[in-house]
C-alpha cells in the first residue's frame, strides 16, 4: 500500500519549524542576555554532575576513611577531606543531586500550587477573592522559617519533609504575584467567550487562563529554585534539613566544619561555595528570564 | 483618604487574628510539650507531677479555652509568663529586642548605602561592565548565605588578624566601641545580602523612571545630569525600593535565625528556635505576633507613604 507522498513534508515542516523557532530563540537569549546564559551554563553542568554523580566521583561519598582525616586539598583529594576523611568533592558532586532535588521539587510545587490559587482567586472574584487574599495576608505575615521550623517538627526531618517545610510559604507568595497578571487575563474578551460557551470555572481557569499567566509562572519557578536551595542549605546547617550521613551542602557546614575552621578551612570554604555558586546560577537565569519575558514583573 | 486608612486599619484584624490561630495550632499540632519535655524522661517519671504540672500551666483545658484565654489576654495586653522559664514574655522579648533591633537597623543602613547609589550606576550605565559587575555583585549577595559569609569573616579573623570578635553583647550607649566590634560585621554581613534585592529594584525603577518625557525635559532644558538624576529621578524611583526596605526590615527583626547562631548572637532568632524546641507555647506565640505585627505595620505605613511622596496615588 502506498501511503500519500504528498502528505509528508506537511507533516515535517511543523516539527522543523518549530525546532528551528526555538534554536533562534536560544541563540538570541545567549547573545542578548549573556549573563543569563552563563547562568544557564551552570545550571546545566550542575546537573550533569548529579546525574553522572556515581561515574564521576572518585570516592564513594559515605566512605570513612580515618587514616586520611583532615587531609588538605592534595592530588588524591582535590578538595581536602572531612573529619571523618570522607573525600570533599565527591561529598559536594553528591550534595548537587540534594539541592537540586529539594529545589526542583519545592519550586515547581510551590510555584505551580500558588499559581493555581492565585489564577482561580482572580477568576472567582469578589468575596472568594478577598477571603483567599486575607489568607494570603496571613501567610505572608508569618516568619517564614518559623513555619519551616514547624513543618519540620511536625513531620520529622529527611528530604520529603524539607521539601515541604520548603514549598509551604512558596505557595502564597506565589499567589500573590500570579494573582495580579491574572486579574489582566480575566478581563480579557476570551476568557468571556469561553463563559458564554458555557465552560466551567475550572476548565476556563486551568486551559484559557492559566497559560496565559506563564511568563509570572516561570520568572517566579527560576526564582524559587535558587531560594529553595539556599533554604535547604539553612535548614540543613541548622539541623533541621537532610540529616546525616546524606551529603547536602548546608549539612557539610555543620558542626565540625565550623570547629576545626582553623586548621581546615578547606571544609568551610567549598561547601559555601558550592551553595553561593548553584543558586548564583538560578538567580542570574531568572533575571535574564524576568527582562526578556516579562521586564516589568517585580519578584522577590 | 481617611476611609481608606480605615479600611486597611480593619483589615488588619482578620490577619492578626489568623496569624495568631496559625501559631496556636502549630505549636499544638507540634508533637509533645514543654511538660513531657521536662519531667516525662528517665527516672524521673512521675504521673502526679505530670499531671500537676499541665495543671498549673493550663495545658489540660480544652484547646478552643486555651485559645481563648490568651487572645482575652493579648486584648488587654498581657502576654502572660514564659512556660519553660517563668519569666514575663515581655521581659524576655525585650532582653533580646535590643540586640536584635540595633542588629536590623544597623543592616538596613548598610543595605541602603550600598543599594541606592549601586543601583542608580547600574541603571545610568545600562549594559556597560559597570552595569554587569554591579548585577553580579547584587546576584551574588543573594546567592550566598550570609551564615558562611559570616563563617569566611571569622576565618579571615582567625588567620590573618588572629583577633575574634567579642562574644558578649554590650549596650551601645555602654559602651560603644565594644558594640561596634561585635555587632558591625553581622551587620555587613545581613546588610550586603539585603542591598541585593534593594539595589535590583532601585536599578530596574530607575531605568523606568529614564525613559520618562519630563527627564528628557529637564535635559533638554540643560540641566546638569548630575541635578536630573538627583533631584528629578531619584525622587521618583526611590518609592518602590521604599517598599523593599520596609518589607526587609520587618524581616530582619525576627528572620536572622542563622545569622545568629553563626554570630553567637543572642536575639529573637535563636530565642524562636529554642523556644520552639522546649514548646514554650506562649513564648512562640509571643515572638510570631510581634514578627507579623511588626510586618504589618510596616506594610502599612509603607502605602501611606506612598500616597503622602506621590500625590498621583489616590485611594
Amino acid at each position: 500500500m502506498r501511503v500519500p507522498n504528498s502528505l509528508d513534508p506537511i507533516a515535517q515542516e511543523p516539527r522543523d519549524a518549530v525546532f528551528t523557532h526555538w534554536r533562534r530563540a536560544v541563540v538570541r537569549f545567549v547573545r542578548q542576555r549573556p549573563l543569563g546564559a552563563a547562568g544557564a551554563g551552570i545550571i546545566v553542568l550542575m546537573i550533569l554532575c548529579a546525574l553522572c554523580a556515581p561515574r564521576l566521583t572518585p570516592y564513594d561519598p559515605l566512605e570513612i576513611d580515618f587514616a586520611a582525616q583532615l587531609t588538605p586539598p592534595n592530588a588524591q583529594h582535590w578538595l581536602g577531606t572531612d573529619a571523618f576523611g570522607r573525600d570533599l568533592l565527591s561529598r559536594l558532586m553528591y550534595g548537587s543531586r540534594t539541592a537540586l532535588l529539594v529545589g526542583f521539587v519545592s519550586a515547581f510545587f510551590g510555584a505551580s500550587l500558588g499559581a493555581i490559587v492565585g489564577v482561580a482567586s482572580a477568576y472567582f472574584g469578589g468575596r472568594i477573592d478577598l477571603m483567599m487574599q486575607r489568607v494570603v495576608d496571613i501567610f505572608l505575615a508569618f516568619p517564614i522559617i518559623i513555619l519551616a521550623l514547624a513543618v519540620v517538627s511536625i513531620l520529622g526531618t529527611g528530604v520529603g519533609n524539607v521539601i515541604m517545610a520548603i514549598m509551604i510559604p512558596m505557595i502564597p507568595n506565589c499567589a500573590r504575584v500570579v494573582r495580579s497578571s491574572a486579574l489582566a487575563v480575566r478581563a480579557m474578551p476570551y476568557v468571556d467567550a469561553a463563559r458564554a460557551a458555557g465552560f466551567g470555572p475550572w476548565r476556563i481557569i486551568f486551559r484559557h487562563m492559566l497559560p496565559n499567566v506563564m511568563a509570572p509562572y516561570l520568572i517566579m519557578l527560576t526564582a524559587y529554585v535558587g531560594q529553595a536551595i539556599l533554604l535547604e542549605a539553612s535548614l540543613s546547617f541548622l539541623g533541621l534539613g537532610v540529616a546525616e550521613p546524606t551529603p547536602a551542602w548546608g549539612l557539610m557546614l555543620r558542626g565540625a566544619a565550623a570547629e576545626f575552621a582553623e586548621s581546615a578551612p578547606w571544609m568551610a570554604i567549598f561547601p559555601g561555595l558550592a551553595i553561593s555558586l548553584g543558586v548564583f546560577a538560578f538567580n542570574l537565569f531568572g533575571d535574564s528570564l524576568r527582562d526578556t519575558l516579562d521586564p516589568k514583573l517585580r519578584t522577590l | 483618604m481617611h476611609r481608606y486608612i480605615l479600611r486597611r486599619l480593619l483589615l488588619m484584624l482578620p490577619t492578626f487574628l489568623g496569624v495568631a490561630m496559625l501559631v496556636f495550632l502549630l505549636m499544638r499540632v507540634i508533637p509533645g510539650d514543654i511538660v513531657e519535655l521536662r519531667f516525662a524522661e528517665g527516672q524521673f517519671f512521675n504521673k502526679d507531677l505530670v499531671a500537676k504540672e499541665r495543671t498549673r500551666l493550663g495545658l489540660d483545658r480544652p484547646v478552643w479555652r486555651q485559645f481563648i484565654a490568651w487572645v482575652w489576654g493579648i486584648v488587654r495586653l498581657d502576654f502572660g509568663l514564659s512556660m519553660w522559664s517563668g519569666q514575663p514574655i515581655a521581659h524576655e522579648i525585650a532582653i533580646r529586642l535590643q540586640l536584635s533591633l540595633q542588629l536590623a537597623v544597623m543592616a538596613t543602613v548598610v543595605a541602603v548605602f550600598l543599594a541606592i547609589p549601586l543601583g542608580t550606576l547600574a541603571a545610568l550605565k545600562q549594559d556597560t561592565w559597570v552595569d554587569y559587575t554591579i548585577r553580579i555583585f547584587s546576584i551574588a549577595g543573594l546567592a550566598t548565605p550570609s551564615f558562611w559569609l559570616g563563617m569566611l569573616m571569622f576565618l579571615v579573623f582567625l588567620i590573618v588578624f588572629k583577633w575574634i570578635p567579642p562574644m558578649v553583647f554590650v549596650p551601645l550607649w555602654e559602651n560603644p566601641i565594644a558594640n561596634l566590634s561585635q555587632m558591625l560585621w553581622p551587620a555587613l554581613a545581613v546588610g550586603y545580602r539585603y542591598s541585593a534585592v534593594s539595589t535590583r529594584m532601585t536599578r530596574s525603577a530607575m531605568l523606568e523612571v529614564l525613559r520618562e518625557d519630563y527627564i528628557r525635559t529637564a535635559r533638554a532644558k540643560g540641566l546638569w545630569t548630575r541635578l536630573v538624576v538627583r533631584r528629578h529621578a531619584l525622587k521618583n524611583a526611590v518609592l518602590p525600593v521604599l517598599t523593599v526596605i520596609g518589607l526587609e526590615f520587618a524581616f530582619l527583626m525576627g528572620g536572622l535565625v542563622v545569622t545568629e547562631q553563626v554570630f553567637n548572637l543572642n536575639g529573637l532568632g535563636l530565642l524562636f528556635v529554642q523556644s520552639v524546641a522546649r514548646r514554650d507555647y506562649t513564648l512562640v506565640q509571643a515572638l510570631v505576633l510581634l514578627v507579623a505585627c511588626v510586618y504589618i505595620v510596616v506594610n502599612f505605613f509603607v502605602d501611606l507613604l506612598y500616597a503622602w511622596l506621590d500625590p498621583r496615588i489616590r485611594y
